[in-house]
């Protein structure tokens, strides 16, 4: 069962810049391993991860298999008004998950 | 403690530590798939077609000795005032020895307020690691940094 780590602070001045963080639990496998039978692990990784701020897309990420095991991402954004952030991770094998975060902004 | 050769106790440590991470999957290696310094070239090219890269502007925070490649602590930030005219568009990672050239795309806007990303990611050697920020006028910046790996992700172990 995937499930997300949502770091937001709960409250925030207006113009304040914050720090934003998120991790999503996945094993991000390669692709390059092999078993012992040498048969390629197929791929299967998070391909991209995006973040609305009260609709608006305010960051995107694209990630490759060289991002490791539970990808962690931290970013910033400008504190602008109360409301919500939604995260979107998308992947192979039809992997697709959200979560979501609220702040209050003073 | 004494008597134990000091080499010995290393590679059993190393052998033991890579099998303990890759116990998962048993790995056998048939061939070695590593990106050269080409591909990591021609990644950059994807993203800048054939504009200039300037060096500077960019800062790349990794540790310089990785004990662990499967999890490498990275911190990409870029001298900015992130205005509504003058701001960072993007941020593109890449590594010049993992099986393939690109680490990660990451898509800012004047929004953002600070130009700076953090993430973790595998380090299959010790090798560069270069980040490219793209600017709002379109101009390119750059930096590289030199990183040691002691135990590489398990792309391609060898048992």
């Amino acid at each position: 069962m995937p499930s997300a780590l949502i770091n937001v602070p709960a409250k925030a001045k207006r113009g304040d810049i914050i720090e934003i963080k998120a991790l999503m639990s996945h094993i991000m496998e390669t692709g390059y391993r092999r078993t012992a039978a040498g048969d390629v692990v197929p791929r299967d990784i998070i391909t991209s991860f995006a973040c609305r701020y009260n609709g608006s897309e305010i960051f995107r990420a694209e990630f490759f298999p060289a991002i490791a095991a539970n990808p962690f991402i931290s970013f910033f954004t400008v504190a602008k008004e109360s409301g919500k952030f939604e995260f979107e991770w998308i992947g192979d094998k039809g992997f697709s998950e959200t979560a979501s975060a609220s702040i209050t902004v003073a | 403690m004494h008597d134990v050769n000091p080499s010995t106790r290393r590679r059993f440590l190393g052998l033991a530590g890579s099998a303990a991470l890759c116990g998962t999957v048993p790995i056998v290696t048939l061939r070695r798939a590593e990106a050269t310094p080409a591909m990591l070239a021609s990644a950059i090219r994807n993203v800048v077609g054939e504009a200039d890269v300037h060096t500077g502007k960019v800062k790349l925070d990794i540790p310089p000795l990785v004990e662990n490649g499967n999890t490498v602590p990275l911190t990409v930030s870029v001298a900015s005032p992130m205005t509504a005219d003058d701001y960072v568009k993007s941020i593109h990672v890449f590594n010049e020895k993992n099986p393939q050239p690109n680490i990660g795309n990451f898509y800012l806007g004047p929004q953002s307020g600070r130009a700076q990303v953090s993430t973790r990611i595998r380090l299959a050697d010790s090798q560069k690691i270069v980040a490219i920020a793209q600017l709002s006028d379109g101009s390119f910046w750059s930096t590289t940094v030199d990183v040691v790996v002691t135990l590489a992700a398990c792309t391609e172990e060898v048992l």
